[in-house]
């Protein structure tokens, strides 16, 4: 004979609309954070990549392509440095696309398994199961992107920011990890599979490469040079080192980067939800 | 049977198509409160299709499905708390500890913070999962696993719990201690309705037996009934009977 368990008590009323959203949003939230801890090996992934990138970008080329990114610059240690300030924007854009990849496979994960499925059959806010990830990857990603501009403060990269170019450098990288971490979100809930969601994020990872991260986009031909300069990271990266240089903005280039960001944060907002209601069995 | 005025389920009529296969072709089900009904049926019979319009997962494309009186379709959020579901894949988190997947639902289901202490540790202690609170759920065996799920299921205080073949892969002991459980459920009052490939357990478990096929019910009786009606002793021979493939058309 088995003892029969309590019966059922019946659950409290609890609060409703936006409370309860805000409520489930938080516990999401506390989850995303909560793995990032118990599963610290990703995030030491996340920041070694663009460090390795760092390295082997300074000291295999930097001696030589220091002149190339600042004329009149003489090879060797001169180079190095310069090469470095030239290419950290773009190494701080890859590490927040490396945590996109990581936000992917996390949602999709939760999507494959049981998870996802168990939040739909509860009274729970739809908003906070991909809002969870959404928060714990913006955290994710300023931290990352903090230690990596660390390491290169260490490489002896002196930043021209003051306090004002700090401020903004904070409030642009969040909105910046926003769009990326709805577009990443986005691409979990979509993927059949995770091993879809690890590869489709690949070309965040491969953008900045194709643009002024790393060369002039006036050294390239024409047709590549086009794309080069209106895709949405170009103005994201010159964005980020006119903040982190001290020197002035340009209102055009900020402003479009800007532009990108929204936009790009409400496709990928409008994305992961139908994703996300899309009926699976 | 008593059939309570307000079933824990009634499903009138209930249609579901892929495209151009027709998987529940106005299937009928009342299951009474404080039963177990076992819902059995070949692979691709609509089990867990069946279970998922129940859980809210699923739009039907014909007739009304109702939890203690909530339509599904309608007021998918009541029928929400009413409910807890088991189903075939895992659904706990692999990274965070039993003890964290527990806290997970019991703040999900807004539960004030010394009432969601008291039923998490009442479940630790009722499903025996005392010893691996701090252990992290992909490190759990199958049979643990499958025990923290129904924990998390049961965290809300569920009336109606659906559980989609919820032994599979089980070793025998895991799936007595599994047995013990749902048993221990229904005796507190909760209603349960059983997808399962394993007839013995229907046979364990269930005081009424729904065998599925063509998208629609060809029998629902209690075990000792079908077998009496089909002179055997095993529900294998019952359903081996009731589902022959191409004989949907005469029953239906």
């Amino acid at each position: 004979m088995t003892a029969a368990a309590p019966a059922p008590a019946p659950l409290p009323a609890g609060p409703s609309g936006p409370a309860r959203a805000a409520g489930d949003l938080a516990t999401m939230s506390r989850r995303s954070l909560l793995r990032m801890v118990r599963y610290p090996s990703l995030t030491v992934l996340i920041v070694g990549t663009p460090v390795v990138l760092l390295l082997l970008f300074v000291y295999v080329f930097g001696g030589a392509f220091g002149a190339g990114v600042a004329p009149g610059v003489s090879p060797g240690a001169a180079g190095r440095a310069a090469y470095l300030a030239y290419i950290l924007p773009a190494v701080l854009v890859i590490t927040a696309a490396s945590v996109a990849q990581s936000t992917a496979i996390s949602v999709a994960m939760d999507m494959t398994g049981g998870i996802t499925t168990r939040l739909r059959t509860m009274p729970v806010a739809p908003v906070s199961v991909l809002g969870g990830h959404v928060v714990g990857a913006v955290v994710q990603t300023l931290l990352a992107t903090a230690g990596v501009l660390g390491v290169a403060v260490l490489l002896g990269y002196r930043p021209g920011a003051r306090g004002p170019d700090w401020l903004g450098l904070a409030a642009f990288s969040a909105l910046f990890a926003l769009m990326l971490a709805w577009l990443s979100v986005a691409m979990g809930a979509a993927a059949r599979s995770v091993e879809s969601a690890s590869n489709t994020p690949m070309v965040l990872l491969l953008l900045p490469f194709l643009g002024s991260g790393f060369v002039p986009v006036d050294t390239m031909p024409t047709a590549v040079r086009v794309v080069a300069e209106h895709q949405p990271f170009t103005p994201v990266i010159e964005t980020v080192r006119g903040l982190l240089g001290g020197g002035p903005l340009e209102a055009s280039t900020t402003w479009t980067a800007v532009a990108w960001c929204l936009a790009l944060t409400v496709l990928g907002w409008l994305w992961a939800r139908s994703a996300y209601r899309r009926p699976r069995v | 049977m008593p059939t309570d005025p307000t079933p824990a389920i009634d499903i009138v009529g209930l249609a579901k198509r892929y495209g151009d296969r027709t998987v529940l072709a106005g299937l009928d089900l009342t299951v009474p409160t404080g039963t177990v009904t076992a819902l059995l049926g070949a692979n691709g019979a609509g089990k867990t299709t069946t279970v998922s319009i129940l859980a809210t997962l699923l739009p039907a494309d014909g007739g009304t499905a109702r939890v203690l009186g909530h339509d599904v379709a309608r007021r998918p959020q009541a029928v929400r708390r009413l409910i807890g579901v088991t189903g075939q894949l895992s659904a706990v988190d692999p990274l965070l500890t039993v003890a964290e997947n527990l806290r997970l639902m019991a703040d999900l289901f807004h539960l004030p913070r010394a009432e969601g202490r008291r039923r998490t540790a009442e479940l630790v202690e009722r499903l025996g999962l005392a010893d691996a609170v701090r252990t992290p759920g992909q490190q759990l065996s199958g049979g643990m696993r499958r025990k923290l799920d129904l924990a998390m299921t049961l965290v809300g205080g569920p009336q109606v719990v659906f559980l989609d073949e919820p032994t599979t892969g089980l070793d025998p002991r895991a799936r007595h201690d599994l047995w013990d459980q749902v048993r221990a459920l229904v005796a507190g009052g909760v209603s349960v309705l059983l997808t399962t490939q394993h007839l013995e357990e229907a046979d364990q478990l269930a005081d009424s037996v729904a065998v599925l096929h063509g998208g629609r019910l060809v029998a629902h009786d209690t075990p000792a009934g079908l077998k009496a009606a089909h002179d055997t002793g095993s529900l294998d021979d019952v359903f081996l009977a009731l589902t022959a493939p191409g004989d949907a058309a005469e029953v239906a």
